[in-house]
């Protein structure tokens, strides 16, 4: 073991992992996984900014900081109803408080047919064997110690299953609360969802909190789309002020299969987003509209990548970056159109602005291309409000401040343009407004 | 009701305006014009408080108070209004709501009360009858994709919602064909009143035949250096700004240049 590795950060967690008794104990491929990606995060640690895909959020302080593992009371943190609602939408929804599954605010009763929705324990407790292939998984890129943590120590989450064909009309909503506790804590979640042939589905995840508190969460997804499938994923993040939060979102798209996300990335304190998509079959489509905004000293780290790696293939991606005050963005978009990918269409956009002088925000869009008869554009800028915008609104009276977060808002809006429900885009725009100075 | 005294400016570094006074009246109408470069631009964007439009001496009082202390939303709300030469295109910010939000803001700053958008409705109705835009560019993003006449008429169509005291017109004929040059005069003939004066600043006579101003200045080298009624305009016509030149000899040699008007 490295002496890099002994940090305060590794050896809580090595202490809770011990101590910890998660669901699917016994399941001998789960628990060898659990182990041998345990024993690989213990080994190496938290990855520094020598790691390319770290290079521009560093961990440094996060690895001074201790966290016990879980929530003893997370059955019974008090959350209000109205804090989860979500205007016009309501339909069957998955609640975790500080990583626990809570029925008691979840809707799980009338699942339309074709819908599978379990929390993962209760999977775990009766047929695992399905969720194999995307629990056994090893880790093996040092870059990946958030991934191995969830591995380890990731007791439950999301299953979600859509039958061949099922078209289900409401949107299934993932919500994942953190609440405030007595110290600091680390919660871990892991999801699976898979989409039949020809299923449909809408999946509105929602991060939020009831509180202000400086846990650590990380979330591993993994999204199967079968043939011709179709996914709408929607995501708002607004985590607590101090939270630290690691994702990881892994799309695998089967012939003319079809994902759309739309995030919009406004809450915590260290936030990471690793956003991993696979074309795996012909005529696979995944499209990409983002939103982050750090302010304060907000750090939103955003990581694309895009595998085509197969006939016609498209993948069209849209991101917008608003730094204020000492916020600081980081937003990675690599493509690569694997060999035989012929045929494919990739195209990245990523806009940035700054608010204040002191905000930062680094920007990489990275292009490889080893198939032919590729359309690929992609192109990144960093730049200001437009003074002579700003000028025109105030000399027709609106306050400065007020002109700023209207043609910020105008430039995020644009993103979130083509979301089919009003509602919901409504909903985007007044989280958005919400987060400039007013 | 406006009262510019010896006013000095700068931009980029460069002296633009170099000692320009003029007084308006309530009601009055004062047409500025001048050649290219004079600094018709720079005393609208310096009067609208632009950033970067630096004054380095005089001054410009305003109903009374010192209107360069405030900022731009300040001067709006206290009645000031410029319609651009370029109005600028804000993708994504829509024309109607930003014109509500704009006019609340100055209610608001005047301690009056806010329109609902019922009440905002009913206003847009009857100042289209000033100034006609289609529903389909009232309803679009501000100047996207609107042709040059077209960002004229809504230039002028935001001043006919917001009712300053002061409008500054700048150069709001160039580009317009004839029967829209009448139509954009035909409005803001319809906003003149015994208490709202205006300062229509243009390069061409021809805009002052349909909107018939009270007083003619010529503004070269940076300062009113012609003052008269409505037939300065038509000398200026005649003779073009050369006219000009050869009756200020200290203008020799420098950029006011004897442009034909
Ligand atoms: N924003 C600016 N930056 C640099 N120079 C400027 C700017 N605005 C005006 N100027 C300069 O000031 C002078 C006067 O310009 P302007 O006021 O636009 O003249 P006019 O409107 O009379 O044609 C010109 O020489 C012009 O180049
Ligand atoms: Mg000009």
């Amino acid at each position: 073991m490295s002496e890099a590795a002994r940090t305060p950060f590794v050896e809580s967690l090595r202490e809770a992992a011990a101590a910890a008794a998660l669901p699917g104990r016994g399941i001998g491929w789960l628990d060898a996984a659990r182990c041998e990606n345990l024993d690989a995060f213990l080994a190496a640690g938290l990855p520094d900014t020598r790691n390319e895909a770290w290079k521009y959020t560093a961990l440094r302080a996060l690895a001074q900081r201790p966290f016990a593992l879980g929530d003893a009371q997370a059955a019974s943190r008090p959350v209000e109803a109205a804090a989860l609602a979500l205007a016009g939408i309501d339909g069957p929804a998955l609640v975790f408080v500080n990583g626990a599954f809570r029925a008691d605010l979840s809707r799980l009763d009338d699942l339309p047919a074709g819908l599978s929705l379990e929390p993962l324990s209760q999977v775990l407790a009766g047929e695992p064997e399905p969720l194999r292939f995307a629990l056994a998984r090893l880790y093996r890129d040092g870059g990946e110690a958030f991934a191995r943590l969830n591995a380890a120590l990731a007791g439950d989450g999301a299953v979600l299953r859509v039958a061949a064909g099922a078209k289900i009309a409401q949107p299934v909503r993932l919500l994942i609360v953190g609440a405030p506790a007595e110290g600091e804590l680390a919660w871990h979640a892991r999801h699976v969802v898979e989409l039949g042939e020809g299923a449909e589905l809408e999946l509105i995840e929602q991060h939020l909190a009831t509180g202000e508190q400086r846990h650590l969460g990380t979330q591993v997804s993994d999204f199967v789309l079968r043939e011709g499938a179709q996914l709408r994923h929607v995501l708002l993040q607004r985590a607590a002020a101090g939270a630290t939060l690691v994702r990881r979102s892994g799309y695998r798209l089967e012939a003319r299969a079809q994902a759309t996300l739309h995030a919009l990335e406004l809450g915590g304190a260290l936030v990471r987003h690793d956003l991993a998509a696979e074309l795996a079959g012909d005529g696979a489509r995944f499209v990409t509209r983002g939103v982050f905004m750090p302010t304060g000293r907000q750090h939103i780290d955003t990581q694309l990548a895009i595998r085509h790696q197969a006939l016609g293939t498209a993948s069209e991606s849209i991101w917008r970056g608003v730094a204020d005050q000492r916020g600081r963005g980081v937003f990675r978009g690599a493509i690569v159109v694997a060999p035989g990918a012929d045929g494919s269409d990739a195209s990245l956009s990523n806009k940035n602005l700054l608010l204040s002088g002191q905000a930062e925000i680094d920007t990489k869009p990275e292009l490889e291309i080893y198939a032919d008869e590729v359309k690929a554009a992609h192109g990144a800028t960093v730049g200001q409000l437009d003074e002579r915008a700003l000028f025109y609104l105030r000399s027709r009276g609106l306050p400065q401040t007020q002109a700023r977060a209207l043609l910020t808002a105008a430039f995020c809006r644009a993103v979130f343009d083509d979301l089919p429900d009003a509602a919901l885009r409504e909903h985007l725009d007044t989280l958005l407004i919400g987060q400039l100075p007013s | 009701m406006l009262k510019i005294e010896n006013l000095h400016a700068r931009v980029e570094g460069k002296d633009i305006l170099k000692g320009l006074s003029l007084t308006v009246k309530p009601g009055e109408v004062h047409a500025i014009m001048g050649p290219n470069g004079a600094g018709k631009s720079t005393l609208g964007n310096v009067l609208s408080g632009r950033e970067g439009y630096e004054v380095t001496a005089g001054s410009v009082s305003f109903e009374g108070v010192d209107l360069l202390a405030l900022e731009p939303e300040e001067r709006a709300a206290a009645g000031l209004f410029l319609a651009f030469q370029y109005p600028v295109e804000i993708p994504g910010v829509n024309n109607t709501y930003f014109l509500r939000a704009a006019l609340n803001a100055q209610r608001k700053a005047r301690g009056e009360k806010e329109l609902d958008s019922m009440q905002f409705l009913k206003l847009v109705r009857e100042k289209l009858k000033i100034m006609q835009i289609s529903d389909e560019l009232l309803h679009r993003a501000v100047n996207e994709g609107f042709s040059g006449g077209e960002k004229k008429r809504n230039e002028i169509f935001q001043m006919a919602v917001l009712e300053p005291k002061l409008a500054i017109l700048d150069e709001t004929d160039s580009g317009l064909d004839i029967d829209a040059l009448k139509q954009v005069a035909e409005g803001v003939n319809a906003l003149r009143s015994p208490e709202r004066s205006f300062l229509v600043v243009t390069h061409y006579q021809r805009l002052l035949d349909y909107i018939v101003p009270d007083y003619v200045h010529v503004l070269a080298g940076g300062r009113i250096v012609e003052s008269g009624d409505k037939s300065l305009a038509l000398k200026l016509e005649e003779h073009g700004y050369a006219w000009i030149a050869e009756r200020h000899p200290e203008f020799a040699g420098q950029a006011l240049v004897g442009e034909r008007a």
